[in-house]
């Protein structure tokens, strides 16, 4: 009798210790999922310093200030839309439906099952929320490659509140969040080769298409001319930066650090990070060889552009495929990059190669799913099935191409109307003149480079006089014969 | 002020002989130049850049323009000076002129002539 009543006694401190330590170890896994969800959106979030740099580099120094200017008020424009309305479009809603409906103005209030599409995650709305802000934003500096050196600065404001309101979410909530292409058709798309890349990409692409070639690109007999940019250093810091910042990108997307299986080989994560960074090596040996077989120069820009466009590449696989087809992936994309440049820069100017790096490159990442998806990870991420060596079927590489086709058209015609209205209202295009002089001065009233354009005060560096009753102090006597002496 | 008092020697050189050429100058009693960055053309070729696997000819180079203004009696020292500061013996070592200047005023002081440009120890520092 005494026995046993000890014994229950003792069962029930054990059970609730067993409870306390299980709630432990719950809130433990919340916390490492929300910091690793962070932490990689910090580091998509670092990646607008990328763009930035890749955008001043390849720009005439006339025109490097504007786009700080602009990097900064589109990231800031998107901040306020993506969460006013932005998310609640993308990423509320049922699977299997076009667009969302609920969440405007995310607050405390919502609720996780209100954004069905993200479930798959345990952490906060707010973490997801930032996370899916940043990609949007990535998204928006794409589009501005094609544009560098010759449009308003107003175009950007409108057409910021355009994507970020309706264009983005439409595409991220057919793919990220179950909408009609990931459910019904089961398209892949781990974290945005045609969401974010070949979105923006597209946009590109409208705008170019109405803004035309900067002032003097293309000679009278139509060919074109080298318009160098103005520090590749500044391209390479800013192309390490994108990579860098590529590991939040994809190893982010498992909006979660720990296994959703319980199994502790199934952490995917760190196996993404590796997938990413083969790809993108590959992509610049593929970029240097290409180019290398054409000029037999090791070209810099290339290289950079290579690793670029490798990383989009790999993106929309980077959780569905092995690192062997990594490699594959992302040698492909450095040679389908230069060879997009060179094609391209005949009859469209693009400074950046934005068309070729985030448009080719994404194109032939999200087909690349359908050739090389391992589908035990297809299971594991409950989209589509294997691709095309696992299973022999092209049944994926279709789905595939449904959502290049879909997210294509859309995103293209969406974009296309709105710089369209622009164009026919306040105009896309600085004027001739203005173009001449540089944006930095004609839109902002100020040279990234002062010194560069006009004397500016404290210029000239004079000496200060020597102190009264001692001689003159002579320069350190410098090359031949400066320590003869004078005459 | 008499004709050919004072003349201007207008010499294109390498950038990377410029130190030379001020030292040899300097060492004559000649120290007074202006240098300017010019770009052109002459008997050197230009070359090719490659940037993103398209080609741009660039038929002008970067050269440094000297000129100095010195006494008629140091013209000829101050020439054989800078071309054998300035020489490498390869195409592209650039030309001089010499050309005729009929008047010298110094701003602070307003003096005249040939006078003004003679060399004196610096007032200030260096040189």
């Amino acid at each position: 009798m005494d026995l046993a009543v000890m014994d229950l006694g003792v069962l029930g401190v054990v059970t609730d210790q067993v409870a306390h330590l299980r709630d432990k170890i719950q809130a433990n896994d919340l916390a490492t999922d929300t910091m690793w969800v962070v932490v990689a959106a910090i580091l998509v979030m670092f990646m607008q310093a990328g763009f930035a740099f890749l955008e001043i580099g390849f720009s005439r120094q006339k025109n490097v200030g504007t786009v700080i200017a602009k990097i900064l008020m589109n990231f800031s424009i998107c901040a306020v839309v993506f969460w006013a309305v932005g998310f609640a479009l993308g990423f509320s809603g049922d699977a299997g439906s076009i667009i969302g409906n609920t969440g405007f103005a995310l607050n405390s209030d919502n609720v996780v099952k209100d954004f069905p599409g993200l479930a798959f995650s345990q952490v906060g709305l707010s973490g997801k929320w930032f996370f899916e802000f940043v990609f949007c934003a990535v998204s928006l500096a794409i589009v501005w490659g094609t544009t560098l050196e010759r449009i308003k600065f107003g175009v950007y404001f409108i057409y910021a509140i355009v994507f970020s309101a309706i264009i983005y979410p439409l595409i991220a909530h057919w793919l990220f969040s179950y909408g009609w292409l990931a459910a019904d058709l089961g398209s892949q798309d781990f974290a945005g080769s045609t969401v974010v890349h070949l979105t923006g990409a597209t946009g590109a692409l409208a705008v170019l298409l109405l803004l035309g070639p900067r002032r003097g690109k293309y000679g009278p007999d139509g060919k074109p001319n080298v318009i160098p940019g103005h520090s590749m250093p500044f391209v390479g810091l800013a192309t390490l930066i994108l990579w860098f910042g590529w590991f939040g990108f994809n190893p982010g997307s498992t909006l979660s650090a720990l296994s959703s299986t319980g199994q502790n080989g199934d952490i995917r994560f760190a196996d993404i990070a590796l997938v990413t960074n083969i790809a993108a090596a590959c992509g610049v040996l593929g970029a240097l060889a290409t180019i290398w077989l054409k000029t037999r120069k090791p070209d810099i820009g290339m290289a950079c552009n290579g690793a670029i466009a490798a990383l989009v590449a790999i993106t929309a696989p980077s959780g569905y495929v092995n690192p062997w087809a990594a490699t594959i992936i992302g040698f492909v994309a450095g040679i389908i990059v230069v060879v997009g440049v060179l094609a391209i820069e005949k009859v469209l100017d693009d400074p950046v190669g934005a068309l070729s790096a985030h448009g080719l490159a994404g194109v032939w990442g999200t087909l690349a799913c359908g050739l090389f998806t391992d589908p035990t990870l297809a299971t594991l991420n409950g989209v589509g099935e294997g691709g095309l060596v696992y299973t022999g079927s092209m049944d994926q590489f279709f789905a595939q191409a449904a959502a290049v086709g879909a997210a294509f058209a859309t995103v293209f015609a969406l974009s296309f109307a709105t710089f369209f209205a622009i164009k026919a209202t306040i105009g896309l295009r600085v004027k001739p003149e203005e173009e001449n002089y540089g944006l930095d001065m004609a839109e902002h009233g100020m040279w990234g480079y002062p010194e560069q354009f006009m004397p500016v005060p404290g210029y000239e560096y004079h000496q200060p006089a020597p102190p009264a009753g001692r001689p003159a102090p002579r320069p350190a006597p410098i090359g031949l014969g400066a320590s003869e002496g004078m005459p | 002020m008499s004709e050919t008092q004072v003349n201007k020697i207008e010499a294109i050189i390498r950038y990377e002989r410029l130190q030379e050429v001020q030292d040899a100058l300097d060492e004559i009693g000649v120290s007074g130049l202006n240098v300017t960055e010019v770009k052109g053309c002459g008997r050197q070729k230009g070359y090719t850049e490659h940037y993103r696997g398209s080609q741009a000819n660039i038929s002008l180079l970067p050269k440094l323009k000297v000129e100095s203004v010195v006494a008629a009696d140091l013209t000829d020292r101050a020439v054989e000076a800078i071309v054998a500061a300035a020489y490498t013996g390869e195409t592209g070592d650039g030309l001089l002129f010499v050309i005729p200047v009929s008047d010298v005023v110094r701003i602070r002081t307003g003096e005249r002539g040939v006078d003004t440009i003679r060399h004196q120890m610096p007032a200030g520092w260096g040189y």
